[in-house]
């Protein structure tokens, strides 16, 4: 498609003054960090945020120039007069009993609020086609955002940012839950950064582990702040956050141990150079009195301390930016190790795949005596081909038993018998010594109910129907074109001639 | 008593085929028609012949042309015939099922006073500031001077002079033929400033059929009602290059006044954006003669595609989007030439994408690295990127180089960098391609309404039908009057409700009804119903059938 051009320009354009304006202070700067947290149930939390700030009135230019702040964005707030934009796709719940509190909250699917501008005269309007931008944007389902499903919240959601009044009227809410968050809601979120996935922190961003999670959430914030201490003028900040929350049992087999390579399958090799503060902290407060319970490695150049969500934390800080980081080993991998040996317990766990073979999965564990244990698996329902259901699949699926093995202590010591020599019942499981049995006990199999579609529904209905009006019709038809006349008995029936034979026999005339 | 029964068994049985024969009725009278009624798709009714007829719609271009003559420029008895009007056509022959003629409506007058005054003046560029104040000419039209055959308007050796705005200058020619040969001489000014056939031929290329030069043709944008002009900077290496650019500078004093002398074509917008890490789909050759890279011609195709995904689509507005990229390669490739087909380097290493934009090049100095540390700041030098994208601009544009006729002076570049006549021009093609797209939409969509019964045609669907119908009509009618100005604002209207029509979502609503679902629904209910009433129909024919005969063949 393309031509090389030889040019030859007619256009010579020298109007106005030559000289170049010397170059400003940058208008814009980006901050980017990752807050590595090691959560109570021993899985990991990574939590990404980068900040875009932008000192410029978008609402008044009418030829906008972007550098770091991304023009698709910009773009919307100006057409549609945008206040505060706040966006967020999450696949997974953030479970605070096991993890503790979230530090960036979302629920589950798409969730999507809008402060628009008081100049906006038709906000419905506004807010449709912004949904429906947006989900060309990030691929997105926002598109079924329609009056059925928006929200005008008086109470809640007050804006984040700078805002003189709260008028509620330009408040937009909208959730969709069943919206299902994957790659391609990930590559358009990061091509919104500066630095794209090719420098900095966003290089740890690769969809094929960020997605093999408990818990993903993405989200961007759009708010204006005030862009210096005395407020006299606006900026617009935009921030891109991420969190995930990797399953340390897969990840790291059963150990807590983790590391970047490990988590991420990258390790960062260099700074992103539009960055003003590229920072990766990590969590190593501990809560027992001996310090000497974790250890992360490279050892952080320092730490810092704070009160967060209510209990004090202490981070370690890997500045990006301070040369000396990655360039003595030409990339950073940061490590955390546990020092105190694991609890004795062992899991392990093959996930299934589908029609291929069925999930494993096994644990080691030492029970307390007098305790109750629980184990306790989760099953989604899920429709199968229509060629894979069983001639009756109303009876339900089985699901094989559970198997327990253990060696449980012996009342009473034994001696040591020749193996040989006892009896068949009592020697097919080996013993090393008499003071423990083996016992293995089947709990029942599981019968689960599947949902089984109805194929034929829709047609069923429409013969139904159809027969009762047929019938109805039928009957009225008959009864009205069918002529009803009085047949005139000829012979009689049989009951008349034996009447008549018995007649004639007794001599009586017949009838 | 038998004689009374069988009286009353006739009596029955009459009745009884009166009641098949009324079910029959009523099922014919009553039934079908509301079955046809309640099942049947609304579909509004077209003007379907005045579509059909579109297509052999004839395009008369008027053009009119003042043309003036000076005291001198014709002799005296010629003059005595001012002023009358010639007129000129021709038609323009393009293989399109559209006739388009061409019209050149000359009006021949003498000069008035002011005009003689100016030009006698001793420059074509005095003259025409003269001239320009008094008069603002509709679009569209030209005027044209006839100057003495010996004035020192023009030098020497030329015959004619084209000038910035609507205005050209001929010289006239003391002869018994003056009118006819000063006539033609206009003529082919007149073709130059407004309409020639490669002009038409760019501007339907989507509608023509393909010869070998339509690859050429099909360089500009299609006609829209807006354009959004996107300028980016893409630096791959920010460690080793930090790049400044004063857009906002370059947008104001190159960009604005050019788009400000084109907005009668249409809205436009313009805004920028750096994009860092992106890079180019190749890899460049290295070319170790002159140790630098190139990228040869046949790669440049695989340049683009990897680039456009960072570009991001212009969310905010559906208007097509023209693309200008900046390119400043990374320290491990620079510098970084195109070459052309021969293999030797484009002089503005830059090359354009037809319908999406333009790609340049920029190399750093290689001087710069020396002195200091990475990254190296960069200042972009706008002056030569402009010129590159300007000139690109315009062809996007279909702003060609005119074909000047032989002796002929074409004033110089205007500050804005379009000459008013080009935009006229520009309005003709546009007029034209507007006019051929809405006739091709509308045809298409009432071939597809008349072939598939299924669509559903609603009230507002069929008005804008006939809305697009009226402006096509309309903007013929404006262009056949040389009125280009409403022509084109009416064109544009045909293309937009002809477009909203064909597009509408209506339209697809029970487009994918199959028959045979159709019929697994009707059977059930039909069948039951119609085999009693044909039954009993065809007992009645055959009854009465009989007691026909019975009497022929008792008499």
């Amino acid at each position: 498609m393309a031509a090389a051009m030889p040019l030859a320009l007619p256009v010579l354009l020298l109007l106005g003054p030559g000289g170049w304006c010397l170059a400003e202070p940058p208008r814009d700067s980006l901050r980017e960090e990752l807050v590595i947290t090691p959560l109570p149930s021993g899985d990991v939390a990574a939590t990404f945020q980068f900040r875009t700030r932008w000192d410029s009135e978008l609402q008044r230019e009418g030829v906008s120039h972007y550098r770091l702040f991304p023009k698709a964005l910009g773009q919307l707030i100006s057409k549609y007069s945008l206040r505060e934009l706040h966006l967020s796709f999450t696949q997974g719940f953030w479970r605070t009993r096991y993890w503790g509190p979230p530090f960036l909250q979302a629920p589950s699917g798409a969730e999507l609020w809008v402060w628009f501008q008081d100049t906006v005269t038709d906000v419905d309007k506004s807010w449709k086609e912004l949904s429906n931008v947006l989900s060309g944007i990030f691929c997105a389902s926002l598109n079924f955002i329609d009056s059925t499903n928006t929200v005008t919240p008086t109470a809640s959601f007050k804006p984040l940012g700078l805002a003189n009044d709260t008028d509620h009227y330009f408040l937009r809410y909208a959730v969709l839950p069943r919206e299902v968050v994957c790659t391609e809601n990930l590559t358009p979120w990061k091509k919104l950064l500066p630095c794209s996935s090719k420098a900095g922190l966003s290089v740890l961003l690769k969809a094929d582990r960020l997605f093999h999670t408990s818990y993903h959430s993405q989200a961007v914030h759009i708010r204006p702040v005030c862009r210096n201490a005395r407020c006299t003028s606006i900026s617009w900040e935009l921030r891109q956050t991420l969190s995930v929350v990797f399953d340390a049992f897969i990840t790291g087999q059963g150990k807590k141990d983790w590391s970047l390579f490990r988590m991420f399958s990258r390790t960062l090799t260099e700074p992103c150079p539009l960055a003003s503060e590229s920072r990766v902290y990590v969590d190593i407060t501990t809560y027992n009195q001996d310090n000497e319970t974790l250890e992360v490695h490279p050892p952080p150049t320092t730490t810092y301390q704070d009160v967060i969500l209510g209990t004090r934390k202490t981070y370690a800080i890997y500045d990006l930016l301070d040369t000396a980081m990655i360039n003595n080993s030409r990339n950073l991998n940061i490590q955390l190790k546990w020092k105190r040996p694991p609890e004795n317990g062992y899991i392990h766990y093959q996930p299934a795949q589908d029609r291929l073979q069925p999930h494993l999965l096994e644990m080691l564990i030492q029970l307390p005596a007098n305790s109750v244990t629980k184990v306790s698996i989760q099953f989604e329902r899920a429709l199968l081909k229509w060629t894979e259901y069983t001639p009756d699949p109303n009876h339900g699926f089985y699901v094989s038993p559970s198997v327990l093995s253990a060696l449980v202590p012996s009342m009473v010591a034994a001696k040591p018998v020749d193996w040989e020599e006892s009896p068949l019942f009592n020697s097919l499981f080996p013993v090393s010594d008499g003071s423990n049995y083996f016992v293995r006990l089947y709990t029942e199999p599981l019968l689960v109910n599947l949902p089984t579609p109805d194929f034929s529904m829709p047609y069923n209905v429409i013969c139904l129907t159809c027969t009762v009006v047929a019938v109805c019709y039928g009957s009225f038809y008959n009864l009205l074109t069918r002529t009803f006349h009085i047949e005139e008995p000829r012979t009689g029936g049989l009951a008349k001639r034996l009447a008549n034979l018995i007649r004639r026999a007794r001599g009586v005339p017949p009838l | 008593m038998a004689a009374a029964g069988a009286a009353a068994t006739d009596l029955e049985v009459a009745r009884g085929k009166r009641a098949a024969l009324f079910f029959a009725a009523v099922a014919i009278v009553l039934g079908l028609p509301l079955w046809w009624k309640t099942t049947e798709t609304y579909r509004a009714s077209l003007p379907y012949s005045q579509i059909s007829g579109l297509n052999a719609l004839q395009l008369r271009l008027m053009v009119p042309v003042t043309v003036v003559f000076t005291r001198e420029s014709v002799p005296l008895d010629d003059q005595e015939k001012l002023p009358f009007t010639v007129v000129h056509e021709r038609e323009i022959p393009l293989k399109y099922k559209m006739k388009i003629k061409c019209r050149f409506q000359k009006a021949y007058r003498r000069a008035l006073d002011h005009e003689e005054e100016a030009l006698s003046s001793g420059s074509v560029q005095e003259a025409e500031a003269m001239l320009d104040e008094p008069q603002e000419q509709a679009e569209g039209s030209l005027t044209v001077y006839v100057i003495s055959e010996h004035s020192s308007l023009l030098p020497q050796d030329m015959m004619s002079y084209i000038g910035p705005k609507r205005t050209a200058v001929v010289r006239g020619i003391m002869h018994r033929e003056a009118f006819n040969i000063i006539g033609r001489r206009i003529v082919q000014v007149a073709q130059a400033m407004s309409l020639t056939e490669d002009v038409l031929a760019a501007a339907l290329a989507d509608h023509l059929p393909e010869d070998k030069w339509s690859a050429e043709k099909r360089r500009p944008l299609k006609s829209s009602l807006g354009y959004e002009i996107t300028f980016s900077l893409l630096n791959p290496d920010p460690k080793s290059h930090d790049v400044h650019w004063d857009i906002e500078g370059a947008v104001r004093r190159y960009v604005q006044p050019f788009l400000n002398a084109l907005s009668a074509a249409g809205n436009f917008s313009v805004d920028s954006q750096i994009l860092y890490y992106a890079m180019l789909g190749v890899n460049p050759r290295f070319d170790s003669a002159s140790s630098s890279y190139y990228l040869d011609m046949h790669s440049l195709p695989h340049v683009i595609n990897p680039v456009e995904s960072r570009l991001g689509s212009s969310a905010a507005s559906l208007y097509p989007v023209l693309n200008f990229l900046l390119y400043v390669p990374e320290l491990a490739h620079s510098p970084l030439y195109i070459q052309d087909k021969d293999g030797a380097p484009v002089a503005t290493n830059a090359f354009h994408s037809p319908r999406w934009g333009g790609i340049m090049v920029y190399n750093v100095d290689s001087k710069t690295y020396n002195a200091s540390v990475l990254p190296v700041r960069v200042e972009v030098d706008m002056v030569r990127v402009m010129e590159v994208f300007l000139a690109q601009l315009r062809l996007l544009f279909g702003i060609a180089q005119p074909q000047v006729p032989p002796k002929c002076l074409l004033s110089g570049p205007t500050s804005e960098g379009l000459m008013t006549w080009e935009l006229d021009r520009l309005l003709w093609a546009r007029s034209v391609e507007n006019l051929a797209t809405a006739t091709t939409t509308l045809t298409s969509l009432a071939q597809l309404l008349g072939k598939i019964s299924n669509i559903v045609i609603k009230d507002d669907v069929a008005s804008e039908v006939y809305k697009a119908v009226a402006a096509v009509q309309k903007s013929a009618e404006e262009l056949a009057s040389g009125h280009l100005a409403s022509a084109f604002v009416a064109s544009q209207e045909a293309v937009t409700s002809s477009e909203l029509a064909f597009f509408d979502p209506s339209l697809l609503h029970l487009l994918y009804f199959p028959d045979d679902q159709k019929f697994a629904i009707y059977i059930p209910l039909f069948l039951p119903m119609a085999v009693p009433i044909l039954l009993s129909l065809v007992k009645i024919f055959l009854e009465t059938h009989k007691s026909w005969r019975k009497p022929e063949k008792t008499d």
